[in-house]
């Protein structure tokens, strides 16, 4: 369920990008506050190791197919909330880079909906809460099971929160919720008792380790978690209010949903003259045209990019196949003009 | 995909990017901050929009030819193209069947300028970000994103990983091989055996970090780790900087596209 750059507006990416890259900052200093030195290491090679994991399959029971975890979940237990978030963040780092899993505007989104909610719902509200005191196997299977779930869950509902708000899919609401959410539910399933089968069996087999890592992580309680949910939560606001000051002239990204409420592109506002003066300023200095307010005066005018129609479009055909054919003729020349470099 | 050829293209793309040439040479900063203007750039057009979307092809052929990248390497990879923005995009022909435009006599959908518009954004969004890696080292990008204030445990958790990644990734190998030469098709493939193989593989994972910790202690390692940096930001990358962001924004703001096909249909007529 890897986000994809294409699939994605700017708002939406920007916005998501921003409150992935508080919580990220927030979670380094929280780990800064006090961190054993020893964690470091441990971080970043349980970061490997859940990399190579992913890339193991293994049948899923009564499908036939094969599938491979996603370990948030299971970063989690072993190293509390704020270490989990920064790994699993390294791990899809570098998975958009070297697998080009989704692209680098998504990175940001996969962040949040892979990251987030296991690492800050799933791990402290849920499974943190029912093995506090009972720590028997079949705790360990309950809680991973339910909080793995959980947290798949809000992470499926996002994606279609974040494709449709992007309003690039033509898939209605509702049938994207009814495809998403079941499958998210069976994958959960497996992943939840895939992790507690790993957190039970390595306990069996080295109860020393775990304890060890309890005491290492000891500072994972989730007492300042109200303050990081405040610090994503402005910060996304902030910048999705921003970004959207971009918003197209065409009804995409926020405008589709507000269309959908208001029946109108836009918010009815009454007039304001500040507004006012402020949409005029920044029709003079928007950089993307299409993505800036239409200033009032000119609302009834043509957009200012040229819309789809019979005649600009077979010109844009010929015209888009000409600009491919430069660019493979620029490619050419450069890769002469390499060669030729090399034998001087 | 098979485990083995996975382990072969992440190895390959980080011996690319130790070649030396002028986009290689060029900041890691300066090219991680252009590559991100171009997304959302490319991103910004509204979903109707195809044509103008062909002069952005110009930057990753940029990078594709004056780093010297095999085109192979990228093209395998793009052409494997998402399931996920396929799945999503495919709905938009069954769903939006209004036709907008005639082509030659053939009616095409609003539905199908989408989803080709889904295509292209993707082919171009995620060929630059395999290109960006394939022209920067990985531990270059990590000193990039050291210098703009990403918070310095994160970024050394980038680089620890990347170290380790390749050891884990040899262990994995082998232990995977080991139990598919055990198996017979499906059988031998159970989260039974999985949970068991990847119990050993977090045991050996959690025992190597702890030899690890041992020895950057036993070499002087006081809870700091400093990144290196070999860049210095130069003339030629604030010209190339100003020059590639300049070149996007003309190609949003003016439909070029539509100019030379214009030109065109003008000239044959």
């Amino acid at each position: 369920m890897h986000m994809a750059d294409a699939l994605l507006s700017p708002t939406v990416g920007g916005a998501l990008w921003a409150g992935t890259l508080g919580a990220i900052i927030y979670s380094a200093k929280k780990l800064k506050e006090k961190m054993d030195e020893k964690m470091i290491p441990l971080m970043g090679v349980l970061g490997a190791f859940i990399f190579v994991g992913q890339m193991i399959n293994f049948t899923i029971p009564g499908t036939g197919s094969s599938g491979h975890i996603g370990g948030g979940m299971l970063l989690a237990i072993l190293l509390g909330p704020y270490a989990a978030f920064l790994v699993v963040a390294s791990v899809l780092t570098i998975q958009a880079l070297f697998f080009a899993d989704g692209g680098l505007l998504a990175l940001g989104a996969n962040i949040w909906n892979l990251g987030i909610y296991p690492c800050f719902i799933g791990y402290p509200l849920i499974y943190r809460a029912l093995v506090k005191k009972d720590k028997s196997a079949k705790r360990i299977i309950i809680a991973s099971v339910l909080s793995v779930v959980v947290g798949l869950q809000l992470g499926a509902f996002s994606v279609i929160l974040e494709t449709k708000l992007s309003g690039i899919t033509e898939l209605p609401f509702n049938t994207f919720l009814l495809i998403m959410q079941p499958i998210h539910l069976a994958i959960g399933l497996v992943e939840g008792f895939v992790t507690a089968g790993i957190v039970n069996y390595v306990r069996n087999l080295r109860p020393d380790i775990i304890e060890d890592l309890e005491g290492v992580n000891g500072l994972s309680s989730g007492r300042s978690l109200k303050k990081l949910v405040i610090v994503m939560a402005i910060l996304t606001v902030i910048t999705g209010g921003a970004f959207s000051w971009f918003a197209s002239t065409h009804p995409d990204g926020l405008e589709w949903t507000i269309e959908k409420i208001y029946g109108k592109p836009e918010i009815p506002e009454k007039k304001n003259p500040i507004t006012e003066n402020l949409s005029k300023f920044q029709g003079k200095t928007a950089v993307l045209p299409d993505y800036s307010f239409p200033a009032k005066e000119e609302a009834g005018k043509q957009p200012s990019w040229p819309a789809v129609d019979a005649g600009t479009s077979f010109s844009g055909l010929v015209g888009g196949i000409m600009v491919l054919v430069l660019v493979v003729i620029f490619g050419l020349g450069i890769k002469i003009i390499r060669r030729y470099k090399e034998k001087t | 995909m098979t485990f083995d050829t996975e382990y072969f293209n992440i190895g390959y793309l980080d011996s690319l990017s130790y070649k030396d040439t002028f986009v290689h040479r060029i900041d890691p900063r300066v090219k991680l901050i252009v590559t991100f203007i171009f997304i959302l750039v490319v991103v910004s057009f509204p979903k109707y929009e195809l044509s103008s979307l062909m002069p952005f092809f110009v930057y990753p052929v940029f990078l594709l030819t004056a780093g010297d990248v095999p085109i192979r390497a990228i093209a395998k990879k793009v052409l494997f193209i998402s399931p996920f923005a396929i799945f999503i995009g495919i709905f938009n022909p069954l769903l939006d069947t209004k036709v907008m435009v005639t082509v030659l006599g053939i009616p095409i959908t609003g539905g199908w300028i989408s989803f080709f518009s889904i295509i292209v954004k993707f082919i171009l969004t995620v060929s630059t970000a395999l290109l960006l890696i394939a022209v920067t080292s990985f531990p270059g990008i990590c000193e990039a994103l050291e210098r703009l204030k990403l918070p310095r445990i994160f970024v050394i958790q980038l680089l620890f990983l990347y170290r380790y990644l390749f050891v884990l990734l040899k262990e994995t190998l082998r232990m995977v091989r080991a139990r598919d030469a055990r198996s017979f098709g499906k059988r031998g493939k159970e989260i039974k055996t999985f949970i068991r193989l990847i119990s050993v593989l977090l045991l050996r994972t959690l025992e190597k970090a702890e030899r690890i910790y041992q020895a950057m202690l036993s070499r002087g390692f006081r809870g700091e780790i400093r990144v290196s940096k070999r860049h210095r930001l130069k003339y030629h990358d604030i010209i190339f900087a100003i020059f590639s962001i300049s070149i996007f924004f003309l190609f949003r703001n003016f439909d070029v596209v539509d100019y030379i096909g214009e030109i065109l249909n003008r000239s044959f007529r």
